[in-house]
């Protein structure tokens, strides 16, 4: 018997037959009838969700970042060497559990034992890692679930949650990423799923679904911060025939991953969410708008939906209520625009996606003209366990005004790259140095770049500051959708601000034209700057241009594309100015820069490759001297005069004997 | 090219019978165009006129469409496609110079996408989402994390010497792979 199967013929519930107790029956009870047998059937069932028919339970995680580490490979080794040992063990690709830092990830446990987890696994390691764990030896694992001292080498593994990277983590979002199997929606009930859901529809009016969510003062995790229940509320007085709840899936800001990570590790508790939103303002249709360079994220939605179908969450009379819901999931055909509600509403409706001005705002007007809720994936994320455990539950944490947590992520140049999930209001100081580990390489930091490419970048004196959307805010940066990239000496402000104006200009739907020119204009004077060709009064031109773009733009995007100038002109002018005035670039990354190329005679292999790799033949082998403990006397020379400084050379050399000088 | 455009039109009509009961009709735009976006790796014009009649729409419409997204191309690929991310970690993470490297070790013509033997197109977008492996890039449907020049060569040799089957294998991004990073 499958958990999701009736047990007797007592059970009838089916998506055509809807019974109210359907998800209280197959996991925490009590059952629609009462039977001894019936509830040994589904305790069987619970554990084969689990460890299948044996003992042992092995995951690996195989979320887009796990596959870029080499997951498949790690997967595949573990696949055969189950088929090789016979071993009684239920193989799962789960999602990320947040340390991306540490990919390829390999869970093992033995049903009674503690789970152990292994780091940079890969294909090679998996045997003796599997073989030492079925000996009772965990030593050399990563970190261990739980400690019961029935193992040896518990004592040196530490537990995860005494890992930095976990310590001061307090997770609802992405809790079950990288635990769960995301393709099951078994594994999604026995971790508690759709109960909810099931409590929304026997104990709740919509209003009081919305009251429990305007009390938990849950807010649009997408960037702006709007108060989520005021947003159902707004949507739920709007007279209409239809109303339509969409999942915003379309990630679209560079740095940020949370989504796809929620979204590939636990597609079902989005779905939940949005269930429970379709519900509270009264929507009859649902879709979730999928960024297209997320295909993975696309496929679990699309197997969650499908799932949700079959055992009658979605449908006709969900859960025997007279409620009505169906979902599709769409496509982005992929541009930065979607990302705006409006935008995103044409984009459904198979139109440019263009913004257009608000009001009238989707809650009255959105989707063919209807009442509209727009929920970012991990704003929906949230509310099953604000409807579970109710709002007071959910404002234990942050701060008075952002109550709950926020999952950040964190990139660059960062010890442990990866994503938290940590309290509104945990400092960035915490969040970098203690659970990020600090600077990657004890090289010094610099800024961070918060909200992409509508955000800014913070230097060193704003790392105290306390991470909610108002500080940020005052800081000059935003919340955005919570990525941190993370900035080290070696990173050059302008041509970083240069770059994020690339984006944006590329971006631009074109509709109007303060976004449209004026970012243009931005690009022309930064990429001039950045090529050595600065002006005075440059600066002064990009501060009107960017104040313009703000205040003229049509949509959030356009207001808030200078962002990331603003906050550099503001907290790195002597930067621009070194480009500027000195012609220099104090980072050492503006090419344009570049004095030139020399070689290091000491290091070179006189292998000549780099000779065709000149397009002014500008390098030659020539005799030297020689040196202490030489190879060969031979080495290549460039002649200044010839060369034009394209780098060529110093990147296909082998020894990285060619260097820049600045 | 009269094959392919009668295969593309056939493609259409497959794919309009599936969305066919869209209402209302003119939201199917964009399923239609990825349909066929995916089979050929882009849009042919006669697809494009097909769609416009299908859905009703004028020819400007659907190219107005079909040009506004990232994912559609209006010209054929070669055989196998690298996206190059962009995003910004693999930007401080110098993806800019894989894409240089790229550029010159597949000798792409200024102002094209695609090597002179049909073998690589190379598409550059904004964001892939695997940032924590930064600098990322993607042949076909395969991902590749912390990619080095060193190690690009060895990755495109696979795809241009096999009649490949599966992916290349990974880069060693277990020891090579942030070799400073402290266990948390």
């Amino acid at each position: 018997m499958h958990l999701m199967d009736n047990c007797c013929d007592q059970c009838t519930h089916s998506a055509a037959t809807p019974c109210p107790d359907y998800l209280l029956c197959r996991t925490t009870g009590p059952l629609c009838h009462e039977s001894d047998a019936c509830k040994e059937h589904i305790a069987a069932a619970i554990t084969r969700v689990t460890y299948g028919d044996g003992d042992l339970r092995i995951t690996v995680g195989m979320s887009t970042c796990g596959l870029a580490a080499g997951a498949q490979a790690v997967y595949d080794a573990v696949h055969a060497l189950i088929q090789e040992r016979g071993l009684p063990a239920k193989l799962v690709p789960v999602g990320c559990m947040g340390c991306c830092y540490a990919e390829v990830l390999l869970e093992i446990q033995r049903q009674g034992y503690p789970a152990a987890i292994y780091d940079h696994v890969d294909a090679q390691r998996v045997p003796p890692i599997v073989d030492a764990y079925l000996c009772g030896d965990v030593s050399g694992a990563f970190a261990l679930r739980s400690k019961t001292g029935q193992l040896t080498g518990e004592a040196e593994v530490p537990l995860l949650s005494e890992l930095e990277f976990f310590q001061g983590q307090v997770r609802d979002a992405i809790e079950n990423c990288g635990v769960i199997d995301p393709t099951s929606i078994e594994e999604y009930l026995i971790h508690g799923g759709y109960q909810a859901l099931t409590h929304v529809f026997q104990d709740l009016t919509p209003d009081a679904v919305i009251a429990e969510v305007a009390a938990a003062k849950l807010r649009g995790r997408g960037g702006a911060g709007f108060p989520t229940g005021l947003k159902w509320q707004l949507c739920r007085q709007a007279p209409a025939d239809h109303k339509y709840v969409i999942c915003n899936a379309d990630e679209g800001d560079p740095g940020a991953f949370m989504n796809r990570l929620t979204a590939e590790g636990d597609p079902h508790k989005v779905l939940e969410g949005l269930i429970i939103a379709a519900y509270a303002i009264g929507a009859s249709k649902g879709y979730i708008f999928v960024r297209a360079e997320k295909p993975l994220m696309a496929q679990r939605f699309q197997a969650a939906v499908a799932a949700a179908r079959r055992y009658g969450l979605l449908g006709d009379a969900i859960l025997a209520s007279a409620f009505h819901l169906d979902v599709d999931v769409v496509l982005s055909a992929g541009a930065f625009v979607c990302g705006e509600e409006t935008g995103m509403m044409a984009a459904i409706e198979g139109k440019r996606a263009m913004p257009r001005p608000r009001p009238p705002f989707p809650a009255t007007q959105g989707l063919w003209h209807r009442p509209t809720t727009i929920n970012n994936v991990e704003t929906l994320a949230h509310v099953p366990r604000i409807l579970a455990h109710g709002a007071a539950a959910f404002t234990r944490v942050g701060t008075p005004r952002s109550a709950g947590t926020k999952v950040y992520c964190l990139t660059g140049k960062i010890a442990r790259t990866g994503a938290v999930e940590v309290p509104l209001g945990t400092t960035l100081r915490r969040v970098l140095f203690e659970l990020g580990g600090g600077i990657l390489a004890g090289k010094a930091f610099k800024a961070v770049q918060t909200g992409g490419p509508s955000g800014g970048c913070l230097p060193s004196q704003f790392l105290d500051l306390p991470l909610d959307y108002e500080t940020l805010q005052a800081a000059g940066s935003i919340m955005g959708s919570g990525g941190i990239v993370v900035l080290d000496e070696t990173t050059c402000i302008v041509d970083l601000a240069r770059y994020f104006l690339t984006f944006t200009t590329a971006e631009s739907c074109g509709k109007c034209t303060p976004c449209r020119d004026g970012l243009e204009q931005m690009l022309a004077l930064l990429t001039r700057i950045t090529e050595g060709q600065g002006r005075a009064g440059d600066l002064e031109q990009l501060q009107r241009l960017s104040e313009t773009i703000c205040d003229a733009s049509l949509c959030a995007l356009g207001r808030t594309a200078p962002n990331p100038v603003l906050t550099t002109l503001t907290h790195f002018r002597a930067e621009y100015e070194a480009h500027i005035h000195e012609k220099r670039c104090p980072a050492h990354v503006c090419a344009a820069l570049v004095q030139g190329y020399h070689v290091v005679a000491a290091r070179c292999i006189a292998c000549g490759r780099c000779l065709p790799a000149c397009p002014v033949a500008a390098i030659a082998l020539r005799e030297r001297p020689a040196l202490p403990g030489d190879t060969g006397v031979r080495t290549a020379v460039i002649d200044a005069e010839t060369c034009i400084k394209c780098g060529h050379c110093a990147r296909i050399c082998p020894v990285a004997a060619i260097e820049r000088e600045w | 090219m009269v094959n392919e455009a009668a295969t593309s039109i056939s493609i259409v009509d497959d794919a309009f019978a599936r969305v066919k009961d869209q209402t209302p009709l003119d939201s199917a735009l964009i399923p239609l165009l990825q349909a066929v976006q995916n089979a050929l790796g882009y849009l042919p014009a006669p697809a494009l006129q097909r769609i416009a009649r299908l859905l009703h729409l004028s020819e400007s419409q659907v190219l107005g469409v079909a040009t506004f997204y990232h994912q559609f191309q209006l010209r054929p690929t070669g055989q196998h496609v690298i996206t190059l991310c962009q995003g910004t970690a693999c930007h401080v993470a110098n993806a800019n110079e894989i894409h240089q490297f790229l550029v010159q070790h597949l000798q792409i013509p200024p102002d094209d996408d695609t090597s002179p033997d049909g073998v690589f197109t190379i598409q550059r977008v904004r964001c892939l989402g695997a940032c924590s492996l930064a600098p990322i890039l993607k042949i076909d449907d395969d991902i590749y994390g912390h990619v080095t020049l060193p190690k690009l060569p060895r990755i495109l040799a696979h795809y241009t010497q096999h009649d490949r089957t599966k992916r290349a294998p990974t880069p060693s991004a277990n020891t090579e792979a942030h070799p400073h990073a402290p266990h948390g």
